[in-house]
C-alpha cells in the first residue's frame, strides 16, 4: 500500500487540495487532516501547506501554532515523522519552533508571485533526497511575508550543519538572510520553505514539474523504511 | 428618540422627511408614499432609497439594458441568463461556469486599498451564490495619467487591495488591464471580473420559497461600515470634496470570507438550501426584499437577531450596513440542524432572522414592533425607470472630423524613426509590461491555471480527468468609443472574443461592466444608449449572449466625464486544455503569419495618443463577420495542433504584438513587412480583426488554406530566429532591450 500523507487544513489554507494533488502524483495516498483534529490518522508524513491560517492575524503562523492539531504534529516531528511546510506552512513551524528563525514581510514590502529559480543546498533530508546536491530547479515563489530572518549564530550554525536546504539563486526576491529560501531541523525529517514546489508538478500548470522531487522523496524513504 | 414604527408612520402624515439627503427624487418619495398608502417609516424610506438607487435599480439604464434580452442569440449554452446574481453557461460534460463583472469605482478613489479589496470579495460572493466555486479573477483598470501624483496614490492601492483580499482568498488572478488616460485622474475605474464553476445539478437562486423555511444570516458580524455607501457612494459625482466620505467605504476581511466559501460549498454540497443571497450594496435591505420578492412574496423579519459588532447601531442603519462577508440563505426547517452544524464547523456566525410567509409584505419588527411593512416587488424590482433624454454631442462631428491624417500628425518614416517609435510605445504606460501589477497577484493557487497575463486570455482547466476548460478575456477601449460609441463598444467585444479563440477556446457568453459618465447629461446618455446597442447587435450577430453585467453612472470629476469605457468580458469553452495556444515565438525556423486586413487606421491608436496626445477620427472599421470566421480558424488550427503560437493584433499594431511575442517566449524573429504597405502603417495600425500566428514550415500550407477557404487574408511576415526582433531593411532591436523598456517603465513610475 502506498504511504500515506496527511496534508492539514486551517482556516484560511489555500493550497491544501494542492499540495494533496502533488503527493497524489507523486504515488502517494492523501489524508485530509483538520486543524481542529488531535490525532493524525496514522499518517506516515505531513505537509503544512501555504495560505493565511486564521488570517494570518497578530503574525504569520502564530495562531495554527496553538491550533490542535498542531500538538500532534509536533509530537510526530520529535519523534521523526517527516513535515513539510510550505510558505504559511514554514512560517507554522517556525512559530512552533520545530525550526529556528522567522520569516518577516518581503523587503519590497509587495507580494511577490514569481518562477523562481533555486538551488537544492542539501539532498540529506527527507524531503529533498530525490534531488542531485547543487541541482538548480524552478519553483513558484508566492508571498507577502518570505524574509527569513535569524541571528547571525543560528544562520552560521544552520549552514555550518547542512541545514540551509534550498537557496534563491539571481535577485533575492524578499530580502531572506543569505538568500535562505528552506531549512531544515537537525534530524533532517522537518523541512520547510518559502516556495511552492506543489505547483510545480504539472508541465500544463506549472513552470516546471521540478517541484515533484520534494514528494517523491519523502514516498521514497516512507517505501523503504 | 422615538422608533419611527409603521404605526407612528401613518399616525404623523406630515412629518418631514429627509427623503432629498437619501438621494431620493421629490416624484420618487411621492411614488412609496402611494404604494403604502401613507407616509413611509424611517426603516422603509432607507431601504426605498438604497434599493431605487442608481446603482440597484439601474433605473437610467434599464430601458437599454432591454436589448440583450430581446436581441439575445438564440444559444443552448444559457442554463441562467440576466437577472440572476450572475448568469450560468453550460460547458459540456455536466459542467457549468457562471461568471460576472462588476465595477467598484467610487469607493476605490476614495481608499483605494479596501475600495479595490471589497469590489473584488463583492463579485466574488455573487459567483458564491449561484453554487458555484470561484475559481478565478480577471481585473480591468483605469487610472489617470502615469505620472499624476494622484495615480501613485490610487494604483499602488488598488493593486494591493486587490492582491490582499484575492491572494487571500485562494483566488488566481488570470487577466484583466490596466490602462491610463487624463480622464481617468479623479475617477479611477475599478472593476472585477470572477468565475466559479459548478456541477449542472448544483445552480443555487436567490428567491425565499415555501411557507415556514427559515431565513438564516451568516458570516461576519453587522457594523457600521459602509451605510449609504450604495446610495451617497455610487450614485453621486464626486465634487471637489470627494475623498471626505471614507466612513461609507466598507471594510474588508479576506480570511472571513474564505471561510465563508468553504463553509458554504459544504452547505450546498449537502444540499441544505433553498435559496440564497449575498449581502453586497444595500446589505439586509436588498437581500430580503430581493429574496422575498422572486419567492413566495412574504418574509417576516426580527431585526434584533441580526448579531452585531456595534450594539448601538439603529434600525435603519442595520438595514442600509453594508458590512462584508454576509450571507442569507433560506433553509427547510428540517435541514436547520445541519445547517448550524457546518457553519459551526467553520465558526461561522450564523442566525435564523425570520421565516418566509405567505402574506405577499415584507416584515420587519424591531424590539416588538413593526417598522417595515412593505410589498417586496415595490422594493426590489419594481424600482422607477427613467426614459433619459439623449443627444448627440454638437462637437462630436468635429472630433470625428479631426483624423490622424499622415498630414495632421507628423509620421514617422525614416528607419531610425520607425525604431524610435517602437522603442517610445514599447515603454510608454499602456502598452509597458505590467509585471509589477500582476506579480502582486497569486496566478497559481488552485493549481489549474493554464494561461494568466500576459497571454491573451486566463485559460483555466475545470475538469483535471477530461481537461475540459474555460477561457476569459476583458477588453474594453474608452478612446475608440469616445470617437463612436457604437463601434467602440463592438471593438470592445471583437477583441475579448478574439483574446479567447486565440488560446484555442470557442466563445461562448459575454459579461459586461458599461462604465460611462452622468446619465443626467443628454451628451454621456447618447454614448451610453449607442454603446449598449452596438454591443447588442455584436452579441447577437457573433451568437454569444449577455448573461449578466453591471453599469456604472456619474463616472467624471464635475462637468467633465471619463471616456465612455464599456469593459466586456467573454467567456469560452475549451475541451482539452493541453491544446490551448501559448503567445510566446519558440522554436527557430517556424513561420510567422499575420491574418486579417491593415489598413491605414490610427483614430484613437497608441501613437496616436502617446506620441500626439491627439484623440480625433473614428475608430477602426468593425468586421463582425471576419472576427466569427477568424475565431473558427483559430479554434480549429488549435484543435488540430497547428499552432505553435498565436497573438491578437491590438494596442499599439503589429509592432507591439510582435514586441510582446518575443519578450513572452524569449526568442527573436526576422520580420519581412508586406511590400503593398507603408512600414509605419505596416507596424503601428490597429485595423481590428488580426492575429499574429506561429505556424511549424510543415503546417504552413494547411494553415493558410484554412484561411482561403474562408476568404481571411493571411501573409507570411516572418521567421522565428535569433535573438532579435529583425524588421527586414528597416531596423533591428535585441529581445533583451526590448525587454528591458517594457519592463522598467512601471517600476520607474511606482517603485
Amino acid at each position: 500500500m502506498a504511504p500515506t500523507v496527511g496534508v492539514v487544513t486551517f482556516p484560511g489554507s489555500l493550497d491544501d487540495r494542492d499540495a494533496a494533488r502533488a503527493v497524489r502524483l507523486a504515488g502517494g495516498q492523501v489524508v485530509p487532516l483538520w486543524h481542529k483534529d488531535t490525532h493524525l490518522m496514522g499518517v506516515d508524513a505531513v505537509v503544512l501547506p501555504g495560505g493565511f491560517s486564521y488570517g494570518d492575524y497578530l503574525r504569520c503562523g502564530a495562531i495554527a501554532r496553538f491550533s490542535p492539531i498542531m500538538s500532534a504534529v509536533v509530537g510526530a516531528a520529535r519523534e521523526g515523522m517527516p513535515v513539510l511546510g510550505i510558505c504559511n506552512g514554514f512560517q507554522i513551524l517556525c512559530e512552533s519552533h520545530l525550526l529556528p528563525g522567522a520569516l518577516t514581510r518581503n523587503d519590497s514590502l509587495h507580494f511577490v508571485c514569481r518562477d523562481q529559480a533555486l538551488r537544492i543546498e542539501s539532498t540529506a533530508t527527507a524531503w529533498t533526497s530525490a534531488y542531485v546536491p547543487g541541482q538548480e530547479v524552478v519553483v513558484p515563489l508566492k508571498n507577502g511575508e518570505g524574509g527569513y530572518v535569524a541571528d547571525e549564530r543560528t544562520l552560521d550554525e544552520l549552514e555550518a550543519e547542512g541545514r540551509v536546504v534550498v537557496r534563491y539563486l539571481g535577485a533575492n526576491p524578499n530580502g531572506s538572510r543569505r538568500a535562505i529560501a528552506g531549512i531544515a531541523n537537525a534530524a533532517g525529517n522537518v523541512v520547510g520553505l518559502m516556495p511552492h514546489p506543489e505547483h510545480a508538478v504539472e508541465s500544463l500548470t506549472g513552470p516546471t514539474t521540478d517541484g515533484l522531487g520534494f514528494f517523491t522523496s519523502v514516498l521514497e524513504r516512507l517505501v523503504h523504511a | 428618540m422615538t422608533l419611527d414604527t409603521v404605526a407612528v408612520a401613518a399616525a404623523t402624515p406630515d412629518l418631514d422627511q429627509p427623503w432629498a439627503a437619501l438621494g431620493l427624487k421629490e416624484d420618487e418619495y411621492r411614488r412609496i408614499r402611494e404604494i403604502l398608502g401613507r407616509r413611509p417609516s424611517s426603516s422603509e424610506l432607507a431601504m426605498y432609497s438604497v434599493m431605487w438607487s442608481e446603482h440597484c435599480s439601474y433605473k437610467s439604464s434599464k430601458v437599454h439594458l432591454r436589448q440583450f434580452g430581446e436581441k439575445a442569440p438564440p444559444s443552448d449554452a444559457l442554463l441562467v441568463g440576466m437577472g440572476e446574481n450572475a448568469g450560468v453557461v453550460d460547458i459540456g460534460q455536466g459542467w457549468a461556469v457562471t461568471f460576472k463583472i462588476e465595477s467598484h469605482n467610487h469607493p476605490s478613489y476614495v481608499e483605494p486599498y479596501q475600495g479595490a479589496a471589497t469590489g473584488v470579495g463583492g463579485i466574488v460572493r455573487d459567483i458564491l451564490t449561484m453554487g458555484a466555486r470561484p475559481v478565478a479573477i480577471l481585473d480591468p483598470l483605469r487610472f489617470g495619467p502615469a505620472d499624476a501624483a494622484d495615480t501613485r496614490r490610487v494604483l499602488p492601492g488598488v493593486v494591493a487591495g486587490i492582491g490582499g483580499y484575492g491572494n487571500c482568498l485562494g483566488l488566481p488572478t488570470v487577466g484583466g488591464e490596466v490602462v491610463f488616460d487624463p480622464t481617468y485622474l479623479g475617477n479611477p475605474l475599478v472593476n472585477a471580473l470572477c468565475v466559479g464553476t459548478l456541477r449542472h445539478g448544483d445552480i443555487k437562486l436567490a428567491k425565499a420559497s415555501g411557507v415556514g423555511n427559515l431565513v438564516v444570516l451568516f458570516g461576519a458580524k453587522t457594523g457600521g461600515d459602509g451605510i449609504g455607501g450604495v446610495s451617497v457612494l455610487a450614485s453621486e459625482t464626486f465634487d471637489a470634496d470627494g475623498p471626505a466620505k471614507r466612513p461609507s467605504v466598507q471594510v474588508g476581511d479576506p480570511f472571513t470570507e474564505k471561510v465563508l466559501i468553504e463553509c458554504c460549498l459544504e452547505i450546498f454540497a449537502a444540499d441544505l438550501v433553498g435559496g440564497i443571497q449575498d449581502l453586497g450594496g444595500a446589505g439586509l435591505s436588498c437581500a430580503t426584499s430581493e429574496l422575498a420578492s422572486a419567492g413566495s412574496g412574504g418574509m417576516h423579519v426580527v431585526l434584533d437577531r441580526v448579531p452585531l459588532r456595534d450594539p448601538t447601531l439603529s434600525p435603519e442603519e442595520i438595514l442600509m450596513s453594508e458590512s462584508q462577508e454576509r450571507m442569507c440563505a433560506v433553509v427547510e426547517p428540517r435541514h436547520i440542524d445541519a445547517f448550524l452544524r457546518i457553519c459551526d464547523r467553520w465558526d461561522v456566525t450564523a442566525t435564523v432572522i425570520g421565516e418566509v410567509t405567505d402574506s405577499g409584505r415584507l416584515v420587519i419588527e424591531w424590539r416588538g414592533e413593526v417598522i417595515v411593512d412593505v410589498p417586496p416587488r415595490t422594493v426590489a424590482h419594481e424600482g422607477p425607470v427613467y426614459e433619459r433624454p439623449f443627444a448627440r454631442p454638437a462637437a462630436q462631428d468635429a472630433l470625428q472630423a479631426d483624423g490622424p491624417t499622415a498630414g495632421r500628425l507628423a509620421r514617422p518614416s525614416s528607419p531610425e524613426e520607425l525604431r524610435t517609435t517602437l522603442l517610445r510605445l514599447v515603454a510608454s504606460p499602456n502598452l509597458a509590461a505590467k509585471t509589477w501589477v500582476t506579480s502582486q497577484y497569486d496566478r497559481y493557487v488552485q493549481g489549474n491555471t493554464v494561461l494568466a497575463q500576459p497571454d491573451d486570455g486566463g485559460v483555466i482547466r475545470v475538469d483535471p480527468e477530461s481537461g475540459l476548460g474555460v477561457a476569459v478575456s476583458t477588453d474594453g477601449n474608452g478612446r475608440f468609443t469616445r470617437l463612436d460609441p457604437y463601434a467602440g463598444a463592438q471593438l470592445a467585444l471583437a477583441e475579448a472574443y478574439r483574446n479567447v479563440a486565440v488560446t484555442g477556446a470557442r466563445p461562448l457568453a459575454v459579461t459586461n461592466c458599461l462604465n460611462f459618465g452622468s446619465p443626467e447629461d443628454p451628451g454621456v446618455m447618447w454614448q451610453f444608449a449607442e454603446a449598449t446597442r452596438g454591443l447588442a447587435d455584436a452579441c447577437l450577430q457573433l451568437g454569444v449572449p449577455v448573461t449578466g453585467g453591471n453599469v456604472s453612472f456619474y463616472n467624471q470629476t464635475g462637468d467633465v466625464a471619463i471616456l465612455p469605457t464599456p469593459v466586456v468580458g467573454v467567456l469560452g469553452v475549451i475541451d482539452d486544455v493541453a491544446r490551448r495556444t501559448p503567445m510566446g515565438l519558440g522554436t527557430p525556423g517556424e513561420s510567422i503569419l499575420l491574418v486579417g486586413d491593415t489598413r491605414d487606421e490610427f483614430g484613437g491608436s497608441e501613437w496616436a495618443h502617446d506620441v500626439h496626445g491627439h484623440l480625433g477620427g473614428l475608430p477602426p472599421t468593425v468586421d463582425l463577420e471576419r472576427e466569427r470566421q477568424l475565431a473558427e480558424i483559430l479554434v480549429a488550427g488549435s484543435r488540430d495542433g497547428l499552432l505553435s503560437a498565436a497573438h491578437d493584433v491590438a494596442d499599439g499594431g503589429l509592432a507591439q504584438a510582435l514586441v510582446e511575442m518575443a519578450v513572452r517566449g524569449g526568442a527573436g524573429a526576422r520580420i519581412v513587412l508586406p511590400e503593398d504597405l507603408d512600414p509605419f502603417v505596416a507596424l503601428f495600425s490597429e485595423s481590428a480583426g488580426r492575429v499574429v500566428v506561429v505556424v511549424p514550415r510543415s503546417e504552413e500550407l494547411r494553415f493558410s488554406d484554412m484561411c482561403v477557404a474562408r476568404h481571411v487574408p493571411v501573409v507570411r511576415v516572418g521567421v522565428v530566429d535569433g535573438t532579435a526582433l529583425d524588421v527586414q531593411g528597416l531596423f533591428s532591436v535585441e529581445v533583451a532591450e526590448l525587454r528591458h523598456a517594457a519592463e522598467a517603465t512601471f517600476p520607474a513610475l511606482f517603485g
